[in-house]
């Protein structure tokens, strides 16, 4: 048995259970709902049709088993393409993010404006999708992994340096304020205490990036720039679906390797 | 000879008024020791004097250039001739300790980081650091990361670096302040040491009292950003020192404002 005393009921009630929302918050719901039901309406979200394609994915997996691996060496060469879009375009994506931080970081941008600017500039980059700058590359240099790579160093840029820049804003100013304090140039001071305090967080970014590329690396061949994703199209096209499957297989294989290659780099330098 | 000579000197970071008109001189070869509590103003007069703040009002000369006028180029070389000792060390953590020694000739050196990375230096730069190292006696530690030692040794790196630097002027921000009191102790007197090998001329913040009551020709305190007291060591007594913690001695108290008059008239 309890041994506190108290009486029936306290002298002040409790809140109630339920309180009725603000008014801004009725007109977000009621927007949101009449969004929602248009959009089921227009995108003829039926049952009819989703059993209709249900037995359709039956009847692809079906065609799909077993996966071929004839074109297995076609493949293979596709898949390495793909490879080097990702690192070459992620390397040179990586070393164009650093003057880039720097511009766009307070505490080593030489004017505010050229913040402003170069903010706005890695904003751009980050908000196109990688699909839209393979289009867009494609178009300018034409098919082929050069467009492939143009693509995954916009991207990276976009990711990376903003990233970069808000750990460089992050880097305790007493150092800087060392090397300053003997007369050093503003460039020597960045490069001697601002870059070393950021090296690993910057690691461990790119390492980020290249997992992120090899994913969006797959995907770009399929507007046509070049890698395995050219293969994977052509193979649905053509109702190849068990080529396609052995594609699929490999690309798996692969991105799971690479995640875990660097995670393990991670755990090492952090 | 003059080395350090602040006149009427005023900073304010917003509606905070820091500095409210500073007079001192300091001659060349003299070690004076800053005395005040905290939030008096002390780091903010002592970032003044190299430039990394710029003064509001009133002129400070090192070495009969003035620091509140001075443009970029003159500054840098006026740094060159001006150490800093920080309270926090301000090494870069993540470098060796040899490497934040080779720091200290950025400025004197003319292509700066890439002639005092460790390894594109010259050999006469790596021996100088090296040299440095062992003055303060921590040659063992040289490929040791910074973080890996202890505060009083970090301290040691950071005197290695000014030495390093070989300025005329040595200006020390309360640098044992976060350290314990034998290692402070031991510091103090390595700086000392070598402020008077060297022939320095010295501005030390301190705020414990026994501390500055044994090191220094003279002392300067502070007290809510003004000057209180500037007289030979041997003529203060600890009565008045104290004085100077009492009462209101920060910037940002905000009665300070309405006492102020009273407490400087007392003096």
């Amino acid at each position: 048995m309890s041994q506190v005393k108290r009486p029936a009921a306290p002298t002040t009630p409790p809140p109630t259970r339920f309180k009725s929302p603000p008014v801004f918050a009725w007109l977000l719901i009621v927007t949101f709902l009449a969004l929602f039901l248009q959009g089921v309406v227009a995108t003829e979200i039926s049952v009819e049709r989703l059993l209709r394609g249900a037995v359709n994915l039956v009847h692809f997996i079906g065609r799909a088993f077993p996966p071929d691996p004839t074109d297995i060496n076609t493949i293979g060469w596709a898949m390495l393409e793909t490879m080097n879009i990702a690192v070459v375009g992620v390397t040179v994506g990586v070393l164009l993010s650093i003057p880039f931080a720097l511009l766009s970081a307070r505490n080593t941008t030489p004017w505010p404006w050229v913040r402003v600017m170069s903010r706005l500039m890695i904003a751009a980059m980050r908000t196109v999708p990688d699909l839209i700058w393979a289009l867009i590359f494609v178009v300018a240099v034409g098919l082929g992994p050069m467009a492939g790579v143009l693509a995954i160093i916009m991207d990276t840029i976009g990711f990376a340096a903003r990233f970069f820049s808000e750990r460089i804003e992050e880097v305790h100013p007493g150092p800087s304020d060392a090397l300053t304090a003997t007369g050093a140039g503003r460039l020597s001071v960045i490069g001697g205490a601002i870059l070393p305090e950021t090296l690993a967080s910057m690691t461990a970014t790119s390492l980020y990036s290249v997992e992120k590329s090899i994913r969006s690396a797959v995907t770009l061949g399929l507007v046509g720039a070049g890698g395995v994703g050219v293969e994977l199209a052509a193979a649905m096209r053509l109702f190849n679906y068990d080529e396609a499957l052995m594609i699929i297989l490999v690309i798996l294989v692969v991105v799971i390797g690479f995640e875990q290659l660097s995670s393990a780099i991670r755990k090492r330098v952090i | 000879m003059t080395a350090i000579q602040v006149q009427d000197l005023h900073k304010s970071f917003d509606s905070l008024h820091v500095l409210r008109g500073i007079d001192f001189e300091i001659a060349q070869g003299e070690c004076v020791i800053l005395l005040g509590a905290n939030g008096c103003g002390k780091s903010t007069l002592m970032r003044c004097l190299n430039g990394l703040e710029r003064p509001d009002r009133g002129n400070a000369y090192m070495h009969g250039t003035d620091i509140a006028t001075a443009d970029a180029r003159q500054l840098c070389q006026l740094r060159r001739q001006v150490g800093v000792v920080f309270q926090q060390f301000n090494l870069v953590q993540n470098l060796s300790v040899f490497q934040n020694v080779l720091y200290g000739a950025m400025g004197e050196q003319r292509f700066g980081l890439l002639a005092t990375l460790s390894p594109l230096a010259n050999d006469a730069l790596r021996e100088r650091a090296m040299y440095c190292l062992e003055r303060v006696s921590l040659a063992d530690k040289a490929k040791h990361k910074c973080r890996e030692i202890s505060g009083g040794q970090q301290q040691r790196v950071a005197i290695a670096r000014t030495l390093m630097q070989e300025p005329s002027v040595l200006i020390a921000d309360e640098p044992v302040a976060s350290l314990d009191p034998s290692a402070g102790r031991n510091v103090m007197n390595l700086l000392m040491a070598i402020v008077e090998e060297q022939r320095m001329t010295v501005l030390c913040s301190l705020h414990q009292l026994e501390l500055a009551s044994e090191y220094g020709d003279r002392l300067i305190g502070m007290k809510a950003g003004r000057i209180e007291l500037d007289a030979s060591r041997d003529t203060v007594d600890h009565q008045r020192m104290a004085s100077l913690y009492q009462g209101d001695v920060r910037v940002d108290h905000v009665p300070t404002t309405h006492h102020e008059r009273p407490v400087t008239a007392s003096v």
